[in-house]
């Protein structure tokens, strides 16, 4: 007998909105959700999405140095992030504004390090959303100390609903095969962390298609570390909310780790300096359309819960307010003083920073007409 | 005030700090019931507790990505890394993490992580557990880096490294640990990034730190009984550095000599050299020599006497300073 014997086959999704726009249930995954709480949902999609295409418009008219669209993606990150209880904490990657969105980080604020004003520039816990990470699957880590200081404060399995709390790591599929992500994984199952970790599997990292990263599906690997994984619709809302409801609910009560991967597609570019053309099919992106993550609950707010026109015109009317609100944000972003890379440094300032600064200003003084 | 060993002096540190503030967690390899490899955190897991005396999982990234978020949540984690050559795995999360954290959340959130690594030769140990790796740590904005050279200093400096608001990446000459010395609890300490002079002398300046410190020492009294004076300098702080105390000793002696185990070049002697003819050009009356490893790995440990600076080797090098 060969030891190497058939590789499992891809699993059904888990999925409570159809393509179509049809309502299914789910043995395992029941979601109690009014037609009012999906229309507030649909919003929060059609809102994150026109940010993102203004961003990414304001990218092409030089108002940003890069931008890293989550086109396709909403529902994943809406679900996961409308999820979250307030005393939840979430770990995002650099891509992660439709949690960021559900978190109330105002979109200007992301823009600040795309623009070049900044290289982070808020508190992560203002809002319970970390800095955004750029190199890849650190953050995951980074989630998993928070979590070790959650069960140190006894903020795990108390049974009281304001206090227990969740830490939500994202990352990605070509994060995946990061040596931070397995370690973060091993951590969290010897400890039993409440972390829930999320994987948008938008099956391209770069140019790079997910085959590159794995040979089982992503979901899948969480069982040899000793916890659950499960694969749900990335590109339907509600079962990405059920989902991570449940897997945020298991954290808290003490149960453990869960890996959630969120098959979903990059339908735009990597970042807006790559060029998808050079290593993927249209076809593909055309297939994908199909399950676009924001028509499907339109449909379904159309055809089954009655939602007028007049809720879309005003939806629209929401969305280009933002998308203007935005715009003249961004633009007006003030550049930072060329004495500031000095702050921040250290908490505890240096005598010897604190030479270098009085040095450079000295310099910039000695130009006639400086202002600085 | 009582002698004690700096190993004892560090564990002495660590329980001070645990007691003062709750928030103080040690985590590392073998930390618990081992007491480390070296023994530092003795004793510290039974008293202290498993939740706070941690140990780690094995992986130095997951040791120091994972004190980075427990300082998110307002923790002041100690990490131990196990030996030198086991931090690289670590390397990102200390220099794109860790280091840069307080700065990226323009100052909202601090990062009280101190990251102790016992560091060095000497101990013929194979291959990876003999390493200086300070210089890269030194390279990089938001970390400090302090080294002790005797157990009062181990006490002091990493009581107030484990206080500091920012991440203190705390070299540990393992050599020396079992050198026993007085150590008075009760002191006030010298500022964490001051140098010291620790034998004036008017003829050379030797400039060292963590274990090179006794061996500096060792050529000053052996050139003393040849008739040349030499001040000693224990830097103590690679990060920042405290040129004032280097510059106004060389204003003195006109001559130069650095001395570390870390290979030479690109190492802290080139920045203290540099440092040195900035601003003390005229003071001096040789060329800043530097004595340190050679630019080879750590050799094989049957020959690494012959390779780490020694007495003869820094008297050399005094030589020609004196000499020029």
């Amino acid at each position: 007998m060969s030891l190497h014997g058939q590789v499992p086959p891809e699993p059904d999704l888990i999925q409570l909105l159809t393509p179509e726009g049809i309502r299914v249930e789910h043995p395992d995954f029941p979601l109690e959700i009014t037609d009012d709480e999906i229309t507030s949902l649909y919003r929060d999609l059609v809102l994150v999405r026109r940010f993102d295409a203004e961003a990414t418009a304001l990218q092409r008219q030089g108002e940003l140095g890069l931008w890293a669209s989550c086109l396709g993606q909403e529902a994943a990150q809406v679900g996961a992030g409308r999820a979250l209880r307030s005393q939840d904490m979430s770990f995002p990657t650099y891509r992660e504004h439709g949690v960021a969105w559900c978190q109330d980080v105002d979109p200007v604020t992301l823009l600040g390090m795309f623009r070049g004003v900044s290289l982070g520039g808020w508190n992560p816990n203002d809002n319970n959303f970390n800095l955004y990470t750029i190199v890849l699957g650190a953050q995951t880590l980074h989630a998993v100390g928070y979590a070790m200081g959650v069960v140190r404060d006894g903020a795990v399995g108390s049974g009281e609903k304001d206090r227990d709390t969740a830490v939500l790591a994202f990352f990605g599929d070509g994060a995946s095969s990061q040596g931070d992500v397995n370690e973060a994984f091993i951590w969290a199952a010897a400890a039993n962390l409440p972390v829930v970790f999320y994987c948008q599997n938008n099956q391209w990292a770069i140019s790079e298609s997910v085959e590159r990263q794995s040979r089982v599906p992503l979901f899948q690997r969480a069982s040899g570390f000793g916890f659950p994984g499960v694969r749900v619709d990335g590109n339907d809302v509600l079962a990405c909310l059920a989902v991570s409801r449940r897997a945020l609910d298991e954290a808290r009560s003490g149960q453990g780790p869960t890996l959630i991967e969120a098959y979903t597609y990059r339908m735009g570019a990597h970042t807006t300096s790559d060029d998808p053309t050079r290593y993927r099919l249209t076809d593909e992106l055309e297939t994908w359309r199909l399950r676009d993550p924001i028509e499907r609950v339109r449909a379904y707010l159309v055809r089954e819960a009655g939602v007028g026109q007049d809720f879309f015109d005003s939806l629209d009317a929401e969305s280009e307010a933002l998308a203007e609100r935005i715009r003249e944000a961004c633009r007006t972003l003030a550049d930072p003083g060329p004495l500031s890379p000095f702050d921040h440094v250290y908490a505890e300032q240096t005598d010897e920073l604190a030479g270098q600064r009085a040095g450079y200003a000295d310099y910039l003084n000695s130009f006639e007409g400086a202002g600085h | 005030m009582s002698t004690m060993s700096m190993a004892a002096a560090l564990n002495g540190a660590l329980r001070n700090r645990m007691e003062a503030d709750p928030k103080v967690l040690v985590m590392g390899l073998d930390v618990g019931k081992l007491g480390g490899v070296f023994r530092i955190t003795d004793g510290l897991q039974k008293d202290f507790g498993e939740d706070r005396v941690i140990d780690a999982p094995l992986g130095e990234s997951g040791i120091v990505g994972s004190a980075v978020g427990l300082a998110i949540r307002g923790y002041r984690p100690v990490c131990e890394i196990q030996f030198d050559g086991f931090v690289y795995p670590a390397f990102d999360q200390i220099v794109c993490q860790l280091a840069k954290f307080h700065n990226r959340s323009l100052g909202q959130v601090k990062m009280p992580v101190t990251i102790r690594i016992p560091y060095g030769g000497g101990i013929g140990a194979v291959e990876h557990h003999s390493e200086s790796p300070e210089a890269y740590f030194a390279h990089t904005a938001g970390l400090k880096v302090v080294t002790c050279s005797n157990p009062s200093d181990a006490y002091w400096m990493l009581r107030q490294s484990i206080d500091c608001d920012d991440p203190v990446i705390f070299f540990e000459p393992k050599r020396r640990y079992w050198a026993k010395g007085d150590v008075d609890t009760d002191a006030t300490p010298a500022a964490l990034h001051k140098a010291h002079v620790v034998r004036p002398g008017r003829d050379a300046t030797l400039v060292a730190y963590g274990p090179m410190v006794a061996t500096a020492l060792d050529a000053a009294r052996a050139a003393a009984e040849d008739g040349s004076e030499l001040e000693v300098i224990d830097l103590r702080s690679l990060s920042p550095i405290d040129t004032d105390t280097v510059v106004e000793s060389v204003q003195k002696t006109g001559r130069l000599v650095v001395v570390h185990e870390a290979s030479v070049t690109l190492g802290m002697g080139a920045e203290i050299a540099a440092r040195v003819q900035e601003r003390a050009f005229y003071s001096l009356e040789a060329p800043i020599l530097r004595v340190g490893g050679f630019d080879t790995p750590y050799p094989a440990s049957r020959i690494e006497e012959e390779w780490l600076p020694d007495v003869d080797r820094i008297l050399d090098a005094v030589d020609r300073a004196l000499s020029y």
